[in-house]
């Protein structure tokens, strides 16, 4: 299979319908270690996002992104505001002029909005952040493809190590963002960051299984 | 939760139209993007804009005027703004002779004015930037985003607003900016915690008998949280860590800031004032400027912050030059 852009408009539309979902659990997990209003920034984004959907709707994956990106940037605020915001710019210049991506084509999406967040945080994995959940999951995808995989099998292994990666930040010292003043008193609590970036990831894996 | 408040999605909007209907001669509200932006603002100056999240006022659109802001950046509440702001702010106030942004050391904040540092100098506006972090109860910095941004903020506005409306030019307002930070330090303390209108209930618990000492501008955690203690320990707790840091010596003159987290009484401010003159002057170290009030706040939360900032001549001067915001006002 691939994925087309026809996909990647429905499974914006399932993130923007999960954040709203769980707005209030994410905000709750910020407000145990951060400032709490990640549920509350992201689900300002994403419903800003909708609205800009329709003017898309017919174009590449890479303008898809691009949109979404710049309407994040524009509304979030916070930390994730440019951090989601520039995954999704970085990701859609990776696949500019893009109407279907192989897997290959994928995976380099997500490795460089992967790596447009580390650059724009500053940050690595290990520190308590979405990268923690990011990374395993676009290392699992990478190795499933390479293994031979299919997509779908090897989508269902990126979002299943994502999940770890996410749950593997419960016992992690915060060392960035605002979890980071908490000190020893951020272990034991998930990262909203993390918790967030698999919402996204397990949208993707719906939408593709769906299709 | 109890508050004068409509809806929490309105509440920055609704606050900005109450300001914009106050201060007509002071400043202009522009909305999406929102900026506050000082009337009048003569354009051969290097503009000297900041921001940062609500439900800190009258930090930062509270110093928006004469001699000090031209504009500010408020996200929501607790959240920083976006770059659209920032750019928005920036060539709102470029008359060409540059622009300062002063962030405050968040990781929100920093991430955004870069962004819009970036796109404004694609436009060929000259940006140059000062990031405050002057609060101590920070300990760690190598393991955490770094010190916080706080009291010195306010201050530093006032005295690089001094300066840009005396025709200092971009490199050297930034050079002032650094030079204030760099001899300011910070450290404060909650009673109580704070509720974000949109989150419905306070960020953190707090027992009736405890208080969070080095506690940020958001409710987030600090040094320690220990039994409520009288005045005069309090103020050790905090006096100590900020003396020690950088470190104030005998001999030193400094600009003396308390301020209130929002939840405070003056009354409260002017005793805690008096603790702080006695453990300075018993240090011999004497207090040739002062400020007194909520300035820099959490909402609703309880407690008070002490900064201190080692004066000379021209921080003095440039401190004593007429300012005229809503919040801050003197010599005109």
């Amino acid at each position: 299979m691939q994925i087309t852009a026809e996909h990647v408009i429905k499974f914006i539309e399932l993130v923007a319908a999960r954040i709203k979902e769980q707005r209030d659990y994410l905000t709750r997990l910020d407000s145990a270690i951060g400032d709490a209003d990640h549920g509350v920034n992201l689900d300002r984004g994403f419903t800003a996002v909708l609205t800009k959907l329709s003017s898309v709707a017919d174009k590449d994956v890479g303008a898809i992104l691009k949109t979404v990106g710049t309407t994040l940037v524009s509304t979030v605020g916070g930390a994730s505001g440019p951090l989601y915001g520039t995954a999704f710019l970085r990701a859609g210049m990776a696949t500019a002029n893009r109407f279907e991506l192989s897997g290959d084509e994928l995976l380099a999406a997500l490795e460089a909005a992967l790596e447009g967040i580390q650059t724009r945080g500053k940050s690595t994995r290990g520190e308590k952040t979405m990268i923690d959940a990011i990374g395993p999951g676009v290392d699992a995808l990478r190795a499933a493809l390479a293994a031979g995989d299919d997509l779908l099998t090897a989508l269902q292994k990126g979002v299943a190590a994502c999940e770890e990666g996410m749950k593997a930040t419960v016992p992690m010292l915060a060392t960035k963002g605002r979890a980071s003043y908490l000190g020893e008193r951020s272990i034991g609590h998930q990262d909203p960051g993390a918790t967030s970036a698999y919402l996204m990831a397990s949208a993707l894996l719906e939408v593709a299984q769906g299709a | 939760m109890k508050k004068l408040i409509n809806a929490p999605e309105n509440v920055v909007k609704e606050a900005l139209a109450g300001m914009a209907a106050a201060h007509p001669d002071l400043l202009t509200v522009h909305y999406d993007p929102d900026i506050i932006v000082r009337a009048g603002a003569p354009k051969a100056k290097v503009g000297i804009i900041s921001g940062g999240g609500s439900g800190h006022e009258p930090m930062h659109g509270g110093f928006v005027g004469y001699g000090m802001l031209d504009a500010a950046c408020p996200g929501a509440v607790f959240t920083s703004p976006v770059p659209d702001q920032m750019l928005a702010a920036t060539q709102a106030v470029n008359g060409g002779k540059g622009v300062l942004h002063i962030v405050k050391n968040y990781t929100g904040d920093v991430m955004n004015f870069e962004m819009a540092a970036d796109l404004a100098a694609a436009e060929g506006i000259e940006v140059a930037s000062v990031v405050t972090n002057d609060d101590v109860a920070v300990e760690n910095s190598t393991w955490t985003a770094g010190r916080r941004g706080v009291g010195v903020t306010v201050l530093l506005e006032k005295i690089v607003g001094a300066a840009a409306e005396a025709g200092a030019d971009l490199a050297s307002c930034k050079a002032l900016a650094e030079k204030v930070n760099n001899q300011g330090r910070s450290m404060g303390m909650a009673l109580t915690a704070c509720t974000v209108p949109h989150a419905g209930k306070p960020g953190f618990d707090l027992p009736d008998d405890e208080m969070e000492v080095g506690v940020g501008i958001h409710g987030e955690p600090g040094r320690r949280r220990v039994k409520v203690a009288a005045a005069s320990e309090i103020a050790e707790m905090l006096a100590g860590p900020i003396l020690e840091d950088l470190p104030f010596k005998r001999g030193d003159h400094v600009l003396a800031f308390v301020n209130g987290m929002g939840g405070t009484p003056l009354i409260e401010l002017y005793l805690m004032y008096n603790e702080l003159n006695k453990i300075l002057t018993g240090n011999g170290i004497s207090i040739s400027r002062q400020l007194i009030g909520s300035y820099i706040t959490s909402l609703e939360m309880a407690g008070c912050s002490f900064t201190l900032v080692k004066m000379d001549d021209e921080l003095t001067k440039l401190w004593d030059a007429p300012v005229h915001t809503p919040a801050l006002r003197w010599g005109m």
